[in-house]
């Protein structure tokens, strides 16, 4: 009997998968051989599991919330500068942690910007820290990302439907409904399920803004019971009970995306002709460009600043950074590639939960783990740099193949059966459909790794040569010395980085789309 | 991989050069780094020692546990108090073989295995062109007014947080809960570590900052920044000490010994105030460096011995975490 | 135990989609044009779809020139499909799309180039050979697309509707080119359409297809003349 034809193998996708899987299990075996008598979880750790995923919740809802009328605002409207807009946008993401928090405390910290303003108007000051900081700097972080699947969900739909909708003079309710719930429904879910679990893992954010020990997260519960009790039985339960958690939600938000209805449409440049008065949308991109914007611009201001006080020598930590951010998102590509594309033609996208191992599974943990495997037959600090590669693409896996999954189905939708008319398979399938169908999505993961790998402190810390060292890990260094200015000159440098890789990928992805 | 592999094998040959031997100190990261004391200590030892000094960094009990018998250090810096009860049961240890009252500290000390470097104490630094009224003692810190905001760390992640709660619980001790319900108003936030909670205070979103009484030294030494005070308190201060300690395991003893010896030289003493920000074990005060002498330091120190402290840590971090999170 | 020396030989073919079974045997001879015609949902879509090999079937044997290829991936059975859509690359200009009719990792030889750029002369697109298909008309769009099916050079074609969009006019036009490619490649043609007229101006023979039963084929003058019941009811006559 005949099998059901595919145009690409599942196979290196499922090793892919497997490969991942295998990298989890074995840091838990890597613990498991030194866990001795635990404590268990105290009542401290179930308030901390409480408050962390009260807060994930209500972050991805706000990430989210916010980002729909954003993105719709972005699809509808063809501002100058558009692009650079959409680009600029999706910066705080990539941002480093430590770097965006002192961003969003030059905005509304107690000396911030807004503060300035209130108390000129002679209002009263607001307060960002408490829990309520935590959710601000959760949805800071998150809402371009969600902004960005959802507008890359509405422009999935052909120029033809929108054609339509000017044919048939649609209201924009009736516009809602006809075109613009259904890309919802596939989208959010899956935006959602992916904040959440970020914000869930959420560490130094939570710590800086939480205003005290009520916002305290599993992820410090973990990196408590490592580095200070040194009880790894505590800390592998923790982490256990945060994979559970995470896993929950992904396979709960998997399970209630729709069936995929996927569209056609020939590669047109899409014209909208229901935009309604313009000033709804304007309001919302002004919003989101003061919101998201106006910390950057701080953090490239006290950067400037500081950039006279950095030492020079912080500089050659740049090339080791490159580096590991280039080696991690060749790993990212070589994971998600084949494992968007086996799960693009599997039944049940389920098995897209699997991708949120590496960004829940703590890397503290992965890498302790590891490094007990490692230890016995050679010095982890040769690994250091390529542990914190792996890491660092094990922790962007998620983004990258929710990012191309969509796409990916579309294309073996669209060109399956054509692709295996002609024989394409295997790598000439890559080279001369999927690649190029997909290269702004690539791209854009790619440049979204590229970026974090570059602003993660990661576990390089933990085992690091002192000879070898990542800017973060310099920052960290200079802030530890009382230089903070020069770690804001440092910070600046790595969001240039960060930024610029990010950039460098996203363009290649881009070039083509447009022409 | 293989390239990681050659690229970390070619990093390790520059520096070790075939028949040097050679010394592995295990220290924290913030040592080692151009800003901290390690390349000028590392500079000084090697004029001495004719071998090859290298440091490798990390957090130093969980790596020493994870590594056990295995690990590769000789020699370990920078133990704190409240890890060495830890690093004691590793039994990894050897006596460091040092005269304990050349010591200069402001406790006694007996502990034959790990030897004092460098000490502090905590306090609360301010600006006094920021703050009219400092707290003149722990009392007047309870009271301030809500408006004052501090910032300090967390007990569970970080040394200093831990200290700070410890000195709650040596000034007040069963009054803990009532001391953390009164500064809960004044706490701004808790960061993870200290430099965090540094950042904030030099950054103006807090008025006052749990750091060290040697904090002031940076800004004045290196900054010429007279601004920056430490709070002193009469009810006492918290005393911070870091430690060295020699592995028993060690394929190098002669030099382990060398090290330790070292480290209670004076050239070794003279270089700690200012590559470290904090004062020498060591060292009369007479021969502190210069304008040293000046910074207002407690009369009165509070210390925990390691077992006291292993007895009161846990509760007194749960009275701090209840209190806070109501 | 397989019928004489046909070009396509389906036997006990079983195709089930849920509730939807699809029973086939048939034979057809080389070099015919057979039109497939039938209400929709009866299963035309679906048999071309199988024989194509896109589709998992029950059971059955597809035999294509002589040789079984039941089990065989799409483009190792001899067969050339056109989609309703989808069948040019959009990111490939026409020549490359067409090029990958003759070599699927769109290296070609001199030879090759030569071939390819014959193939767009004598479907008349020669100066659109760099054109992206989003940047002609869509009768143009069809054209590369029965450009390459010619440089494929398979003997059977299987055509599920590629024209349905296009004028009543240029599809005549569409049929009679592919018609004159087949004949140029020796092919022989199954095309799904639900035009009486196109089945008389393009093939040979007919099959009809309704609620999952295939009728053998027969010619097309001959079952136009005297249609059974069902196929009246489709033709409403």
């Amino acid at each position: 009997m005949a099998r059901h034809a595919q145009p690409i193998n599942p196979w290196p996708g499922i090793v892919a998968a497997a490969f991942v899987v295998t990298v989890v299990i074995a840091a838990f075996v890597g613990i498991g051989q030194r866990v001795e008598a635990t404590s268990g979880l105290r009542i401290a750790e179930w308030q901390a599991v409480r408050f962390t995923v009260w807060q994930a919740l209500l972050s991805a809802l706000l990430s989210v919330l916010l980002a729909v009328p954003v993105a719709r605002a972005l699809a509808r409207r063809r501002l100058p500068g558009h692009r650079v807009l959409v680009t600029l946008l999706g910066a705080p993401f990539i941002l480093p942690v430590i770097v965006a928090v002192l961003g969003l405390l030059a905005i509304f910290g107690r000396k911030g910007w807004l503060n300035t303003g209130l108390g000129l108007l002679g209002l009263p000051e607001v307060s960002i820290y408490g829990a309520h900081g935590v959710v601000l700097a959760h949805v800071f972080f998150n809402m371009p990302l969600a902004t960005r699947l959802i507008l890359q969900g509405w422009q999935s739909v052909p120029a033809e439907q929108f054609r339509m909708v000017g044919q048939l003079g649609l209201s924009p309710r009736m516009v809602f409904r006809v075109i613009e719930w259904p890309i919802l429904r596939q989208v959010v879910p899956g935006a959602f399920a992916l904040i959440f679990v970020i914000c869930l893992t959420s560490f130094a954010v939570a710590l800086t803004l939480g205003g005290g020990p009520r916002a305290t997260t599993i992820e410090l519960a973990i990196y408590q019971a490592f580095r200070f009790d040194f009880d790894l039985g505590r800390a592998a339960v923790l982490s256990l009970l945060q994979l559970a958690v995470a896993g929950a939600a992904a396979v709960l938000a998997l399970w209630i995306l729709p069936p995929i209805a996927l569209q056609n449409g020939r590669d047109r440049a899409v014209r909208r002709w229901d935009a309604p008065a313009p000033w709804g949308d304007a309001i919302w991109i002004t919003f989101a460009a003061g919101f998201l914007l106006l910390p950057l611009m701080s953090i490239a201001l006290s950067g400037l600043a500081g950039l006279s006080y950095m030492p020079l020598s912080v500089l050659s930590a740049t090339w080791t950074t490159i580096w590991v951010a280039c080696v991690s998102t060749v790993v990212l590509l070589a994971l998600a590639l084949p494992m968007a594309a086996w799960l693009a033609q599997a039944r049940w996208g389920g098995a897209e939960a699997l991708t949120l191992l590496g960004l829940v599974a703590s890397p503290l943990m992965i890498g302790t783990g590891w490094f007990i495997l490692i230890y016995p037959y050679v010095s982890p600090t040769a690994f250091a740099l390529p542990v914190t590669a792996l890491i660092n693409a094990m922790m962007a896996l998620p983004f990258a193949v929710r990012i191309l999954l969509p796409p990916m189905r579309q294309v073996f939708n669209d060109y399956g059966r054509l692709s295996m008319g002609l024989g394409l398979r295997g790598v000439s399938n890559w080279r001369i459909v999927l690649i190029p169908r997909l290269r702004p999505q690539i791209g854009f993961a790619a440049g979204l790794t590229a970026a974090l790998s570059v602003g993660d402190l990661g576990v390089v810390a933990l085992f690091a040569d002192p000879d070898v060292a990542t800017l973060p890990l310099q920052m960290y260094r200079l802030m530890g010395s009382y230089r903070t200015e020069a770690a804001a000159g440092a910070a600046l440098v790595l969001v240039a980085l960060a930024f610029g890789m990010f950039w460098i990928c996203d363009a290649w992805g881009r070039r083509h789309v447009d022409g | 991989m293989k390239y990681a592999l050659t690229l970390a094998a070619m990093l390790g040959a520059t520096t070790a050069l075939a028949d040097t031997p050679v010394l592995t100190v295990y220290a924290g990261d913030y040592f080692t780094s151009e800003w901290g004391p390690g390349p000028v200590l590392e500079t000084e030892f090697e004029k001495i020692c004719e071998c090859d000094l290298e440091w490798s960094t990390g957090d130093l009990v969980p790596r020493l546990l994870l590594e056990r018998e295995r690990t590769k250090a000789d020699v370990v810096i920078g133990l704190t108090s409240d890890v060495t009860a830890k690093a004691r049961a590793t039994g990894l240890f050897a006596p460091h073989g040092q005269d304990n009252s050349a010591l200069t500290l402001p406790i006694k000390w007996t502990d034959d295995t790990f030897l004092p470097f460098n000490y502090g104490h905590t306090a609360f630094i301010y600006d006094e062109t920021t703050m009219d009224a400092p707290p003149a003692s722990f009392d007047d810190l309870l009271a301030l007014p809500d408006d004052i905001k501090i910032v300090i760390q967390d007990p569970r992640t970080s040394i200093s947080g831990l200290a700070l709660v410890l000195w709650v619980q040596a000034v007040y001790g069963d009054r803990s809960a009532e001391v953390w319900d009164a500064l809960s108003d004044n706490i701004l936030t808790v960061t993870k570590d200290w430099s965090a909670s540094y950042g904030l205070f030099t950054d103006g979103e807090a008025d006052m900052v749990l750091s060290y009484t040697t904090s002031p030294a940076y800004h004045m030494f290196a900054e010429e920044d007279f601004t920056k005070k430490a709070a002193i308190f009469p009810e006492g201060h918290y005393f911070m000490v870091e430690t060295v300690g020699k592995i028993a395991g060690t394929d190098q003893p002669e030099l382990a010994d060398q090290f330790l010896e070292f480290v209670m030289s004076r050239d070794f003493q003279t270089i700690i105030p200012t590559a470290n920000w904090s004062l020498p074990s060591a060292l009369p005060k007479a021969d502190w460096p210069e304008g040293w002498t000046e910074l207002p330091l407690p009369e009165k120190v509070l210390f925990y011995s390691e077992t006291e402290a292993a007895a009161l840590q846990a509760d007194a971090i749960e009275t701090w975490r209840a209190t806070l999170s109501q | 135990m397989r019928g004489g020396g046909g070009m396509l030989t389906v036997e006990g073919l079983r195709i089930e989609q849920g509730a939807f079974a699809l029973t086939a045997d048939f034979e057809v001879p080389k070099g015919r044009r057979v039109a497939v015609i039938g209400p929709s949902g009866a299963g035309k879509s679906t048999l071309l779809n199988a024989l194509g090999g896109y589709i998992e079937i029950a059971g059955g044997r597809v035999e294509v020139d002589g040789q079984d290829v039941t089990d065989a991936a799409p483009d190792q059975r001899g067969i050339a499909m056109l989609f309703q859509d989808g069948n040019l690359f959009p990111h490939l200009t026409l020549a490359q799309n067409v090029g990958l009719g003759i070599r699927p990792a769109l290296r070609l030889t001199e030879a090759e180039m030569a071939q390819m750029r014959d193939a767009l002369n004598r479907v008349g697109l020669a100066e659109f050979a760099d054109r992206k298909p989003g940047d002609v008309s869509g009768g143009q769009q069809s054209r590369a697309a029965l450009a390459r099916v010619l440089v494929q050079a398979k003997p059977l074609l299987l055509l599920d509707e590629p024209f349905a969009a296009l004028g009543p006019a240029l599809r005549a036009e569409m049929l009679d080119l592919t018609s004159q490619v087949a004949r140029d490649a020796g092919a022989t043609v199954l095309m799904i359409t639900h035009a009486p007229k196109d089945a008389e101006r393009a093939a040979d023979d007919l099959i009809f297809v309704e609620a999952g039963r295939v009728d053998p084929p027969r010619a097309v003058a001959e079952v136009m003349a005297d249609p059974p019941e069902a196929l009246r009811a489709y033709l409403g006559r």
